[in-house]
C-alpha cells in the first residue's frame, strides 16, 4: 500500500517565533528556560536568581508566597510552608505515611491533601502555585503569551504522578506540549551544547529521585538506549541520614515539628558546606533552649551516607545490561541534580567508569535547558540545527496467560512509538470469551506486576481448545500512551481499550519490583515451571477423562484401574508445589494411556472405514 | 512524503536480504528514517498527518528491532522463507549440545553458591564466545547453504545460549551487587 501525504509544515501557515518554555518542576528547586536566538537560557527573577525554591507558604489572610520568601518562613511556620511537594504528587496517604513531615494530611481517595491556615490544599494546587510564578516570570521576560511548555518529570514517575503534573499545569493556565523525562532533557542540553557524539550516561540524583539513562548521540539524533532508577533515593535522604546522626551525637530523641525542620535545614546546609570544605560546625538552639553543637567532617559524612551512594550502582548496572553495553563503551558520564555536587558521589561515579564525570553544565540548570530545547521543537520553531529525540518505555508491558503468569509483549526500554502483536488461543473446548489483562512490570507472576487494564473479547465461535487464533496488539505512541486491541482471526471480531496509565506504577512500587525481580529471579523461574507443568498436566487429565467416557469399554478392568491410578496421582501432584513431580506424573499418565490411545486410533479408523464421521469421535 | 508499508524490513533500510549485515549502514538508515517520519516532526501538523507519522515511525522501529539483533534477524529471514523456528515446541537438541548446557548450568550454580564473582565473569566470557561461534554458523547456514531447517535448529541453539547468558548476568548481579 502506498500512501501520500503533504510535506511536513506545508499545512501550517508561515509562522513567527512562538514563545515556548521548558520547566523543571523540581523537588527542591524549579526553573524556567527558553530558546533565544538558537540558544537555551534560564530566565531569572527580578533579582537575577534562576532557581526558584519549590516552597509555597500559605498565610491566614490567603496570601500565597512562593520561592525564597516562602523558604524564609519555613522555620517559623513549618505547618503552613509546603516544601518538597513533588513527593506528594499523585500519591495517597498510605504512600507517604512514614515520611517525617510537619504537615497535617487529609486522606482523600486518589491523592492526599494538606491542611493549611488558608484551607485544604491539594499537591496539584501547590505545584500550580509554583508553576504560576514561573509562567508569570517567563511572560514578563519574553513579553508575550506562551503557546506552551515542556515540563520535566523523573523517568520513573507513574501515570498518576504524570497526570497530577499535567493537572497542575492546567490549573496554572499552561498548555503542556509534552512531559519529558529529566535525564533525557539533560542529555539534550549537554549533547547540543557540546556537539557530543557517542554513548553517554546521565546520572541524575535529584532531591527526591534517582534516574539513570544511557543515550547514544549521533548527528543530532538522541537515542535513549536504556533507563533505570530508584524512585526512593535523593538528596533528601542524605539530609535525613545526617539529621539522625545529629540526634545521636547530641543525645536527643523525639523533637517537635519546628525543631525537626530546623535540624533538617542545618543538615542540608552542612551537606552543602562539605562540598568544598573538609569540616563544618552544626549549631542550633532548639525551642526548649537546648544547644546543639556538633562538628562534622567530610570523612564522617561519607561514611554515614556510603550506603546511599552504593544504592545508585545497581540501577546503573541494570541500564548498562539492558543497553548491552560495558563500562568501556561509555564516552562520558553527565552529572545532573544538585545532589551530584557531593564529592563522594562524584568519586563513586568516577571510580565505576574509570574517568572523571562531566560537569561543565550547571547540574541545577541542565534539565530546564533541555526542556526548553524540546519545547522549541514541539512549538513548531524548527531551527537550522535539526535534532530528534527517540525515547523508550521504562517498564515492560505484557498480558496475563494461563496459570497466573505474565507474557511480556513489549519489553522495557523499547523505543517508542512501537507496536507488537502476539497470538493466543483458547484453553477450553467451546470457549467463547477471552479475558485480556494488561500488566506492567518485570516479574513473571501476575500478582507481582501492576495491573493496568482488563477487557474481554466476546463472541469467539465455539471451537475445540487451541483452535481459535486471537491476535492481541499493543501500540505505544510517542507520548508513551498504550492502547491494546484483541481480534479473533477467523471471524474478525474485535475488542480494544485505550490504557491511559502507561506508567501506572507508583515509584515506590517500581523500585520495589525492580529490586525484587533480581532477588526473586529464581523463585519466579520455579513458579513459572510449576505453572507450565500444571497447565500441561491438566490438559492431559482432561483429554484422558474425555477418552475414558467415550471409549472406556476398550480397556479391561485391570487396565482401567491402572489408568485411574495414574489419574489420581496426577491430580495429587498438581495439588502440590513440585514442578518435577507434576511433570513426572503427567509422563506416567501418558505412558499408562499409550495402549489405550492406540486402540482408540484403531477404532476410529475402522469406524471411518464403515462410513462414520471422524469428527463425531 | 510517501511510504510503502508493504516493504520488507531489509528493503526499508536499503539492505540486502542476508544475515550478514553492516550495522553502521542499518543504524544510519534507521536514524535517517526516524528523522524524517518521527511524530515530533509533525508536532504542528494536522491529525491525519500525525496519525500517519505514528504508523510509519512504529513500522520503522519494528523493522529496526527485527534486524538489529542476530537472533531476531535470523528469525525474520526464516519467516520470509516460510520456516517456523519452532522455538516453543521443538526442544530436541543434539546430545553434546545438551551436555554442554548442563555443564554450564551446573558451573553457574556452583559459582553462585560459592559466591565466586570471577568464576561467573569467566563463564560469561566463555558463553559469549560460544554465542559468537553459533552466530557465525547461523550465518553460514542462512547465507551460504540456505539450509533453512538447519538454520532453524541453529536459532533454537542460539536462544538457549542467550538464556544462559542472562542466567550468568543475573547470577553476577546477585553475587556482586
Amino acid at each position: 500500500m502506498l500512501l501520500q501525504i503533504s510535506e511536513p509544515g506545508m499545512s501550517a501557515a508561515p509562522h513567527q517565533h512562538r514563545l515556548a518554555v521548558g520547566i523543571d518542576l523540581g523537588t527542591t528547586n524549579s526553573l524556567v528556560a527558553t530558546v533565544r536566538s538558537g540558544s537555551p537560557v534560564c530566565l531569572p527573577d527580578e533579582n537575577g536568581r534562576a532557581l526558584l525554591p519549590s516552597v509555597v507558604h500559605y498565610a491566614g489572610d490567603k496570601t500565597v508566597t512562593v520561592g525564597h520568601a516562602a523558604q524564609a518562613r519555613q522555620n517559623q511556620d513549618p505547618a503552613n510552608t509546603v516544601v518538597s511537594v513533588k513527593r506528594f504528587m499523585g500519591r495517597g496517604l498510605h504512600d507517604v505515611a512514614d515520611a517525617a513531615t510537619p504537615y497535617r494530611f487529609v486522606d482523600e481517595p486518589g491523592m492526599l491533601k494538606l491542611q493549611t491556615v488558608a484551607g485544604i490544599k491539594s499537591p496539584v494546587e501547590v505545584s500550580a502555585d509554583i508553576l504560576t510564578t514561573l509562567k508569570a516570570r517567563a511572560e514578563a521576560s519574553l513579553g508575550g503569551e506562551l503557546v506552551g511548555a515542556v515540563i520535566t518529570v523523573p523517568a520513573y514517575f507513574d501515570d498518576a504522578q504524570r497526570q497530577a503534573t499535567k493537572d497542575a499545569a492546567m490549573l496554572a493556565g499552561i498548555n503542556v506540549l509534552r512531559l519529558l523525562n529529566e535525564p533525557t532533557a539533560a542529555a539534550i542540553a549537554y549533547g547540543l551544547d557540546n556537539a557530543a557524539e557517542g554513548t553517554y550516561v546521565i546520572y541524575d540524583l535529584g532531591g527526591g529521585t534517582f534516574d539513570v539513562s544511557i543515550l547514544e548521540l549521533t548527528r543530532g539524533v538522541f537515542e535513549v538506549r536504556a533507563t533505570s532508577g530508584d524512585s526512593q533515593l535523593g538528596g533528601d535522604d542524605f539530609d535525613h541520614r545526617l539529621h539522625c546522626w545529629i540526634l545521636e551525637q547530641a543525645g536527643l530523641s523525639q523533637l517537635n515539628d519546628r525543631d525537626t525542620r530546623l535540624l533538617l535545614t542545618k543538615a542540608r546546609q552542612a551537606k552543602e558546606t562539605l562540598t568544598d570544605h573538609e569540616r563544618t560546625q552544626i549549631t542550633a538552639r532548639l525551642s526548649d533552649e537546648t544547644l546543639v553543637d556538633v562538628e562534622l567532617t567530610a570523612g564522617v559524612f561519607q561514611q554515614i551516607t556510603a550506603h546511599l551512594v552504593q544504592k545508585t550502582i545497581a540501577p546503573l548496572r541494570r541500564a548498562l545490561r539492558d543497553a548491552r553495553l560495558g563500562v568501556d563503551d561509555i564516552k562520558g558520564v553527565v552529572l545532573v541534580g544538585g545532589a551530584t555536587r557531593m564529592p563522594h558521589v562524584r568519586h563513586a561515579v568516577a571510580e565505576l567508569f574509570g574517568r572523571e564525570p562531566l560537569t561543565n553544565l550547571d547540574p541545577d540548570k541542565v534539565v530546564a535547558l533541555g526542556a526548553a530545547m524540546q519545547a522549541d521543537v514541539l512549538a513548531g520553531n524548527k531551527g537550522d540545527d535539526d535534532w530528534l529525540l527517540l525515547d523508550v518505555i521504562p517498564l515492560s508491558l505484557g498480558l496475563e496467560t494461563m496459570g497466573g503468569l505474565v507474557e511480556k509483549v513489549i519489553p522495557r526500554n523499547s523505543t517508542i512509538p512501537t507496536a507488537r502483536a502476539q497470538e493466543f488461543t483458547t484453553f477450553k473446548d467451546g470457549q467463547t470469551a477471552m479475558a485480556v489483562h494488561v500488566l506492567q512490570g518485570e516479574r513473571e507472576l501476575v500478582s507481582d506486576c501492576r495491573s493496568l487494564a482488563r477487557f474481554e473479547l466476546r463472541g469467539i465461535p465455539p471451537m475445540v481448545a487451541g483452535a481459535a487464533r486471537i491476535r492481541v496488539t499493543f501500540q505505544v505512541d510517542a507520548d508513551g500512551l498504550l492502547s491494546v486491541s484483541a481480534r479473533e482471526q477467523s471471524t474478525g471480531i474485535e475488542a480494544s481499550i485505550m490504557v491511559k496509565p502507561s506508567y501506572g506504577l507508583s515509584d515506590d512500587e517500581i523500585g520495589r519490583m525492580l529490586r525484587e525481580s533480581m532477588q526473586h529471579a529464581e523463585g519466579d523461574m520455579h513458579a513459572r515451571k510449576l505453572g507450565e507443568a500444571r497447565v500441561e498436566a491438566e490438559s492431559i487429565l482432561a483429554a484422558t477423562r474425555a477418552a475414558l467416557q467415550l471409549d472406556g469399554d476398550l480397556l479391561s478392568h485391570d487396565e482401567r484401574a491402572d489408568v485411574e491410578a495414574a489419574l489420581t496421582s496426577t491430580d495429587a501432584a498438581i495439588a502440590g508445589h513440585d514442578a518435577d513431580a507434576v511433570r513426572l506424573a503427567a509422563e506416567a499418565l501418558n505412558e499408562a494411556t499409550s495402549e489405550f490411545a492406540a486402540r482408540r486410533m484403531d477404532r476410529a479408523v475402522s469406524r471411518g472405514l464403515s462410513g462414520q464421521k471422524i469428527n463425531e469421535l | 512524503m510517501t511510504f510503502d508499508f508493504s516493504l520488507p524490513h531489509f528493503a526499508l533500510f536499503g539492505l540486502p536480504t542476508t544475515f550478514a549485515l553492516d550495522r553502521n549502514v542499518l543504524d544510519a538508515a534507521y536514524r535517517k528514517l526516524q528523522a524524517e517520519y518521527h511524530p515530533d516532526r509533525f508536532a504542528a501538523a494536522d491529525d491525519a498527518q500525525k496519525r500517519l507519522s505514528l504508523q510509519i515511525a512504529t513500522q520503522v522501529n519494528q523493522g529496526y528491532q527485527a534486524l538489529k539483533s542476530p537472533l531476531a534477524r535470523a528469525r525474520y529471514l526464516l519467516q520470509l522463507n516460510g520456516v517456523d523456528t519452532q522455538e516453543e515446541t521443538n526442544t530436541a537438541m543434539p546430545v553434546d549440545f545438551l551436555m554442554q548446557q548442563m555443564e554450564w548450568r551446573e558451573a553457574i550454580g556452583d559459582a553462585k553458591a560459592a559466591r565466586h564473582g570471577d568464576a561467573l565473569e569467566a563463564l560469561a566470557v566463555e558463553i559469549a564466545a560460544a554465542t559468537q561461534t553459533q552466530i557465525a554458523e547461523l550465518g553460514q547456514l542462512l547465507d551460504q547453504q540456505q539450509d533453512w531447517l538447519a538454520a532453524a535448529a541453529a536459532v533454537r541453539k542460539l536462544r538457549f545460549l542467550e538464556k544462559l547468558a542472562e542466567e550468568v548476568d543475573d547470577a553476577i548481579d546477585v553475587v556482586m551487587f
